[in-house]
């Protein structure tokens, strides 16, 4: 963890990393995409089980997103890691996008299976207030200028958001839902015919993989916008003083 | 313990002079007039719905108070002299949780029943309203106030509070209006005094964490 404090040497890193991430990512989800289709239609829900490999994997991401994005956060705001906040950064907006992939998801799933697009049960609500908190946390980068400075006051954000995301994993248990509680993390076995759970757990590896690759990207972006925001300073500096 | 003390009385004399609670309010009062307009004036359809309307336009009329907690001390360097007065920052925090909420937020609280007489609100519910309004009370201050301090130092303050409080103000809002529900349906005290105890908790839970977010987001900005 430590090794990777230098951004040049975490830059080398994501560079060899990019190219295999992005091709095991694409991998998996397109033989996800096709055990999915080739897997034999539910006999209650029919087709629209499938949307179950999308949206089930995309939440689960929601969730890990945001646990690393607290974690990174700590690391940037306890530890000073250099790169902590800008890993939280760069997984943000990643993770803002699988919350809105479940919600749009699971809207189209409801519509045919429950007759509605939307219920307001505690998992449905506590996933939409999981999608406002990532929306706080993006706003405060936008809001303050100074990179540093919006790290700090994002970071304290993060990890008092963090409160929701136990909310969202047991509001299935905690209050009685619509939606179901959780039948493939369960401490016997998965209550999923296998048929349903290698295509599911293949999609899930995918959306992981796809998540590091679109994380490396960003961090890079990242990287090299902070490197530009310091050469401009630093240009202004040295025209300023040449005027002076 | 002195300046704890006194900065408590000088926001509550702030609070009081600007007419902070006054203005909050008024702006719960017109938010709740403005619902018939917009729904008809059926009393029956206002009855069913006054929970939840209670709730949400006294959140509102809250996070709109939120901005005032930190703004002024940030531009006039009063918080440069909270940092230097030795006292901890996370007891100051508390000080000025404490002095909004006594502020701002309790006379909001104790007139918002009056409302209830709009929504066509039984007197005899009344009282038992008010209870579960003053529950949530201390929970809205000092949960506003981690909102307040981590947006105090970006112009349009007020806006970004109010994003990142409001998902926080979810759980008040929840069991806050089941539980005005259950007594605007003559449920028995046993039946909702539950909910006065959780959201005395979730209060208590704000009360030590606010301070502490509070701070570090103040820190944050200073640093």
């Amino acid at each position: 963890m430590l090794t990777y404090a230098n951004p040049n040497r975490f830059m080398q890193l994501a560079r060899r990393l990019t190219r295999p991430v992005w091709g095991l990512s694409l991998a998996c989800l397109i033989i996800g995409l096709y055990m999915a289709f080739s897997a034999p239609a539910d006999y209650q829900q029919g087709m629209t089980v499938r949307i179950m490999f999308i949206h089930v994997p995309a939440a689960w991401m929601s969730l890990f997103v945001y646990t690393f994005l607290t974690v990174s956060s700590i690391f940037g705001l306890v530890f000073r890691h250099p790169l902590g906040h800008v890993a939280a950064k760069s997984a943000a907006l990643i993770g803002a996008g699988f919350t809105l992939i479940t919600l749009i998801t699971g809207a189209l799933w409801g519509k045919p299976m429950w007759g509605t697009w939307w219920v307001w049960d505690a998992r449905l609500t506590s996933v939409l207030v999981l999608f406002f908190i990532y929306l706080g946390y993006l706003f405060i980068w936008k809001a303050i200028e100074d990179p540093l400075q919006a790290g700090r006051v994002s970071s304290v954000l993060a990890i008092v958001g963090f409160v929701n995301v136990p909310i969202v994993k047991f509001s299935v248990d905690w209050w009685n839902t619509l939606h179901q509680p959780a039948s493939v993390s369960r401490f016997d076995a998965p209550a999923l015919h296998s048929d349903y759970l290698w295509p599911l757990l293949v999609m899930a590896l995918g959306f992981q993989l796809l998540f590091f690759a679109l994380w490396l990207l960003r961090m890079q972006t990242e990287i090299f916008k902070q490197k530009l925001r310091v050469r401009r300073l630093g240009l202004v500096e040295t025209s300023n003083g040449t005027a002076s | 313990m002195n300046s704890f003390i006194a900065l408590i009385r000088q926001d509550i004399a702030l609070a009081w002079r600007q007419n902070s609670a006054g203005l909050s309010i008024s702006f719960f009062m017109m938010a709740v007039a403005l619902i018939p307009f917009g729904l008809g004036p059926d009393l029956k359809l206002l009855r069913d719905i006054a929970p939840g309307l209670v709730w949400v336009a006294l959140l509102l009329a809250v996070l709109l108070s939120l901005e005032s907690i930190f703004q002024a001390d940030l531009e006039d360097g009063s918080f440069d002299q909270y940092l230097l007065s030795g006292t901890p920052l996370e007891i100051l925090m508390l000080a000025k949780g404490l002095a909004h909420w006594v502020g701002v937020v309790l006379p909001l609280v104790l007139t918002a029943p009056l409302a209830g007489l709009l929504l066509n609100i039984d007197t005899p519910s009344l009282l038992p309203v008010c209870l579960i309004l003053l529950a949530g009370s201390p929970a809205m201050s000092f949960l506003g106030m981690m909102g307040s301090a981590l947006a105090a130092g970006v112009s349009r303050s007020g806006l970004l509070a109010a994003l990142m409080v409001m998902p926080l103000y979810v759980p008040l809002l929840i069991f806050g209006s089941s539980a005005l529900s259950q007594i605007l349906k003559g449920a028995a005290t046993g039946d909702w005094i539950n909910a006065v105890f959780l959201l005395l908790s979730i209060g208590g839970a704000a009360l030590f964490f606010g301070p502490l977010v509070a701070a570090a987001g103040l820190r944050a900005f200073l640093k």
